[in-house]
């Protein structure tokens, strides 16, 4: 279970009733900022490999998404726990402050 | 093409320039902004001068100083940075572009947050720093962009094609030259900016409220931290982050001066702008 993908029709089972804090990249693919912070993701899935969830969502295939979490600016990366988002991260972000935010 | 463009005419971009431009490498020194040196009275504290010597003065030798070397040296206004094919950039003017191998900012300190309530508090929930990374979101929406100058006008470019419309807040400032069907013009003092969890309205100092879906943040000339936004560099309380040899995140993009942070001094400015342009050299001839 590295780098997941997240979509509208698997996020309320993947994200929503995941056990645990679950780490959600919304990106595009034509937004430079979302590659630069996609390294830092696939770092933090590998470290944190069988103890967080991280997945990405495409926001132009899941725009109901966007829109129910006020996603304006991306990347936007977010932390849920328990159905909701406790963290909200917007702009490329330093590893070590996403990793805070999951302790 | 050119082998470094470097954006900031201070002591850092200067130092970073006589370094690349003397390994025999093609190089471009774009400025605009006056310089915090230039804005400094008289300097008793930097090596070299026994009577001292003013801030203006000691900025316009190390121009002069550049160009003697045979740097290129333009005064433009830089209103973007674009990553281009094959490891290039692009670098954006008000007169045009210019495609380089790396880019090494040298843009001061200037901060261009404006001391607007409500502008800091909805970041990220309508108040944005980037159109082309955010317009998306605002599709066949009513937006607006603070500010008044030809960064302003370059943002409502990118996002002319894709909201509904845009209105141009000038804060009190003069109106700028743009015509477009969907453009409009505020130059009334703005209040606040306003909302429940997003950007719903500007208030004016005048009690009157337009209806808006976001604010774009574009003041005057785009500094470092608007750059960084753009390309995805990550930055870190509005300062570039670097490591020790002054690299960003992104490879050849360099960072050096007040706008990576610590002590706002010359000798502090120059120092990188060292580490900047061997670094810079290093990665052009794919040493590392």
């Amino acid at each position: 279970m590295s780098m997941l993908t997240f979509e509208e029709k698997n996020f309320e089972e993947e994200v929503l009733k995941a056990e645990g804090k679950v780490l959600v990249d919304f990106y595009a693919d034509w937004c430079g900022p979302c590659r630069m912070m996609s390294p830092i993701i696939d770092d933090i899935a590998k470290e944190l490999e069988g103890t967080v969830k991280v997945g990405k969502v495409n926001v132009d295939n899941n725009q109901e998404l966007a829109i129910k979490y006020d996603v304006m600016s991306i990347p936007t990366i977010m932390i849920f726990e328990k159905g909701n988002p406790i963290k909200t991260y917007v702009g490329v972000t330093d590893k070590q402050e996403i990793l805070e935010g999951l302790k | 093409m050119y082998d470094s463009i470097i954006i900031g005419a201070g002591p850092a971009g200067v130092s970073a320039g006589l370094y690349i431009k003397r390994a025999n490498l093609r190089v471009l020194i774009i400025y605009k902004d006056e310089s915090a040196l230039e804005k400094t009275d008289f300097i008793q504290n930097y090596y070299g001068f026994e009577n001292g010597i003013s801030g203006k003065d000691l900025y316009k030798i190390g121009i002069q100083q550049a160009k003697q070397l045979g740097i290129d040296i333009k005064k433009e206004e830089v209103t973007n940075i674009q990553i281009g094919q094959e490891n290039q950039y692009i670098v954006v003017t008000e007169n045009g572009s210019y495609t380089t191998k790396t880019v090494i900012l040298a843009t001061g300190n200037k901060k261009n947050t404006p001391k607007i309530k409500g502008i800091k508090e909805f970041e990220g929930k309508g108040v944005s720093y980037c159109a082309i990374c955010d317009g998306f979101f605002y599709r066949n929406k009513n937006v607006s962009i603070l500010g008044n100058g030809k960064y302003a006008i370059s943002e409502a470019n990118d996002l002319i094609n894709i909201v509904n419309s845009i209105t141009i807040l000038t804060d009190g400032k003069e109106a700028p030259e743009i015509r477009a069907d969907n453009v409009r013009i505020d130059t009334r003092k703005i209040r606040e900016v306003r909302g429940d969890k997003k950007v719903e309205e500007v208030e004016f100092d005048d009690n009157d409220k337009i209806k808006t879906d976001g604010v774009f943040v574009a003041l005057g000339v785009a500094g470092g931290n608007e750059f960084a936004k753009k390309l995805g560099i990550l930055t870190q309380k509005d300062k570039i982050v670097v490591n020790e040899q002054m690299e960003t995140n992104l490879p050849g993009v360099y960072a050096c001066g007040d706008c990576v942070g610590g002590l706002l001094q010359i000798s502090k400015s120059v120092y990188e702008g060292t580490k900047a342009g061997l670094q810079a050299i290093r990665y052009l001839k794919k040493d590392v």
